[in-house]
């Protein structure tokens, strides 16, 4: 057989058969369900006189919208009796198909691609979907994970199935060692400068590398979750002992002989060496710096040390109108440098950055210092309930609290602000999480997404700094 | 899902690349547990001057007369016409929706987000992916005092300009067909039962621990 990716291994070990309109039928192995985008798909599926085809293949959690305060109150806790119907009705439909569901006030609640591989329900190998974006994280394990519409998870509930065409390969390979202070978020950001947001569209990544192999699994989670912002559906990497020690002994991963079996499967789940890729981007991690977005797009990222652009060095009219509208909304100059930035506000958390290891990240940093007193907000959201305990018992959340850091319950939060957690318009934020669209974290609102330890260093400064120069 | 033929219309130009679908519909929206009622917030914050909410009407808010979508040729358009990347970011199949209800009925730039794409199709939104120069050429045609009527014909694949010159795109036949007939996608999933039955059988023999795994409480072993 002809040398294959690892995302290769992964789709053919799912195809089902070719449908009659020339598409593929694609096996899925698990869903993961929120309450945004599936309350549709759970109406549609109902209109249509259809019943899910696997029950034990889904797993649901509410995140989007759930307060980050006042959790103790459960669902009378969301004042905002919109987004409240929206977490009833998830627990109704799980209530009704016997979905599994994390809800609310269960302490295992979280943030949907925290959960999933926490509780190892995401495994090697597997094809996964959920209603959001940001699946891809769970591509961190060798899975093949896509974000899907709400259409798509109806179909998916209803045949176990995504019908799609098969994506190009990507290759995506950081040489040399991460510095310290420079972590994978900082990587990743890198990347999707390089390659821009839609660098890699029509493609699934698969990210390898020294550098990459010496990521924790936090770590390649984060890489693969922003993916999506390189353009890809999904990214992807190997397996290798980290994949497997992290997955063992979890509570939905398999043990005993079934382990063993599923081991030496699951070993298997590389790129053949002489495997082919369609486009490949290579890069020295050991020249990176920390990364700080300066515009309304991820692809608008530069280096601690940089300053913004000039529209005068655009390479055509249409990207020098860009940065003009990009400084613009973001009230900021061309040549400015990016330590100028003050922030009003802090945020860490979201799926990419809201694990034990972001907030023991951020912590170092906060121990022992202060907000600036010029810092409206600075909170910290753990990824899930879990999380959010472990911080406790490792006294994380007593270094934020006692630095000045407000310590919340776990959810998207401000990461998308659909919950009450949001700027006011024309607030700079230090941000964690993925996306610095207009408006992304509340109607005019500006975003600048940097790592964990970078986001505690802006909130120490109030402006953002190099955190190497901290410590 | 709604199907598409031959629609003639007026294109509206939004000379923008990345239009992200957080910018197509804004979060705040996406409380609503149904697929309809978007449309009136379709570019919420780019439509409109003040912060929008569910429930308000749009002559309760203050317009952004600077917008496109405001601009009284544009009112009847039927075609978006953008530029590369569009709908990119959030996973959301609102901002189809959105579209779709506030009245376009294909989008026509030089390439799109992966998932915005898939989620067109099932729909009835068609998503025309044109050469950069041929959408240099239409937003150049929208450069005029009057609004430019287009008619798309996807069985044909044609775009017919004002003058009557017709210029072709290719759209991939496996997703033009069911487009065309409006077809039920996951009826023709379904037609399909017995081979993922006949899947399923052998997937489970082959990786048994993907199986009976996520009910009820978590399994502290076998």
């Amino acid at each position: 057989m002809a040398a294959r990716t690892l995302y290769d291994k992964v789709w053919d070990a799912h195809v089902v058969g070719v449908r009659d309109d020339g598409q593929t039928m694609l096996y899925i192995d698990q869903q993961l369900l929120h309450e945004v985008t599936s309350p549709q798909a759970f109406e549609g599926l109902t209109l249509a006189g259809r019943a899910p085809w696997r029950i034990d293949a889904n797993l649901a959690t509410p995140d989007h919208n759930v307060p980050t305060e006042n959790r103790e109150a459960g669902i009378e806790g969301i004042t905002d009796l919109i987004a409240r119907e929206q977490v009833e009705t998830l627990d109704a439909n799980c209530r009704r198909f016997g979905i599994t569901q994390f809800d609310i006030l269960d302490p295992r609640q979280g943030i949907v691609h925290v959960v999933g591989p926490e509780q190892g329900a995401t495994l090697p190998g597997m094809t996964i979907v959920c209603g959001d974006s940001h699946t891809s994280t769970h591509g961190a394990f060798a899975a093949l994970a896509q974000g899907i519409g709400t259409s798509d998870v109806e179909h998916v509930l209803a045949t176990q199935c995504l019908v799609q065409n098969k994506a190009g390969n990507y290759s995506v390979r950081a040489d040399g060692r991460l510095p310290e202070g420079v972590s994978a978020k900082d990587l990743v950001l890198a990347i999707i400068g390089r390659i821009g947001t839609a660098g890699a569209t029509g493609h699934t990544i698969e990210f390898h590398g020294e550098a990459v192999r010496a990521l924790s699994m936090e770590g390649r989670m984060t890489v693969c979750n922003m993916s999506i912002e390189a353009g890809a559906r999904a990214g992807m990497v190997a397996v290798d002992d980290r994949t497997l020690e992290y997955v063992q002994g979890r509570p939905f991963a398999p043990s005993g002989g079934r382990w063993a079996e599923a081991e030496a499967y699951w070993r298997a789940l590389v790129s053949d060496p002489d495997a082919i890729f369609d486009n490949e981007l290579v890069l020295n991690a050991g020249e990176l710096v920390p990364q700080v977005s300066w515009g309304t797009s991820p692809e608008m990222v530069i280096g601690i040390d940089a300053a913004m652009p000039n529209p005068a060095d655009a390479r055509d009219e249409g990207q020098a109108d860009g940065i003009r509208r990009a400084l613009a909304y973001m009230g900021l100059n061309a040549d400015q440098p990016i330590t100028e930035v003050k922030l009003d506000r802090v945020f860490i958390g979201s799926c990419t950055n809201s694990r034990i290891e972001d907030l023991r990240a951020a912590a170092a940093v906060a121990r022992g210092r202060k907000v600036a007193s010029s810092v409206k907000q600075a909170m910290v959201v753990p990824g899930s309930g879990l999380v959010k305990a472990q911080a406790e018992a490792e006294g994380l959340a007593q270094i934020f609290v006692d630095a000045g850091f407000e310590w919340r319950a776990a959810g998207c939060s401000m990461c998308l602000a659909m919950n009450p957690d949001k700027l006011q318009p024309g607030e700079h934020c230090a941000s964690t999480s993925n996306r610095n669209f207009e408006g992304r974290q509340g109607h005019g609102g500006r975003t600048h997404l940097v790592s964990p330890a970078m986001a505690a260093a802006a909130a120490i400064a109030g402006h953002f700094t190099d955190v190497r120069a901290l410590s | 899902m709604k199907a598409f033929n031959v629609e003639t219309g007026i294109v509206m130009p939004l000379d923008r690349v990345n239009v992200d679908t957080d910018q197509i519909i804004p979060k705040q929206f996406l409380k609503s547990i149904h697929r309809t009622g978007f449309g009136d917030n379709l570019f919420d914050g780019w439509r409109f001057l003040d912060e929008g909410e569910m429930g308000k009407t749009p002559n309760e808010r203050q317009i952004n007369h600077e917008f496109v979508l405001n601009d009284p040729r544009y009112q009847e358009a039927r075609f978006l016409l953008a530029r590369e990347n569009f709908g990119c970011g959030s996973s959301r199949e609102h901002a189809v929706w959105a579209l779709m209800e506030y009245g376009f009925r294909a989008v026509i730039a030089p390439s799109y987000a992966d998932i915005f794409f898939s989620n067109c199709f099932k729909n009835g939104l068609l998503p025309i992916v044109l050469e950069e120069e041929k959408v240099e050429q239409l937003f150049r045609l929208c450069g005029g005092d009057t609004a430019v009527s287009l008619t798309v014909d996807l069985p044909s694949e044609t775009i017919t300009l004002p003058d009557g010159e017709t210029v072709g795109f290719a759209i991939d036949p496996k997703r033009k067909v069911s487009l065309v007939k409006g077809l039920d996608d996951i009826g023709l999933t379904l037609a399909h039962k017995a081979d993922i039955e006949a899947f399923e059988q052998t997937h489970r023999r082959n990786m048994p621990w993907l199986f009976d795994r996520l009910t009820g409480e978590a399994r502290g072993s076998e």
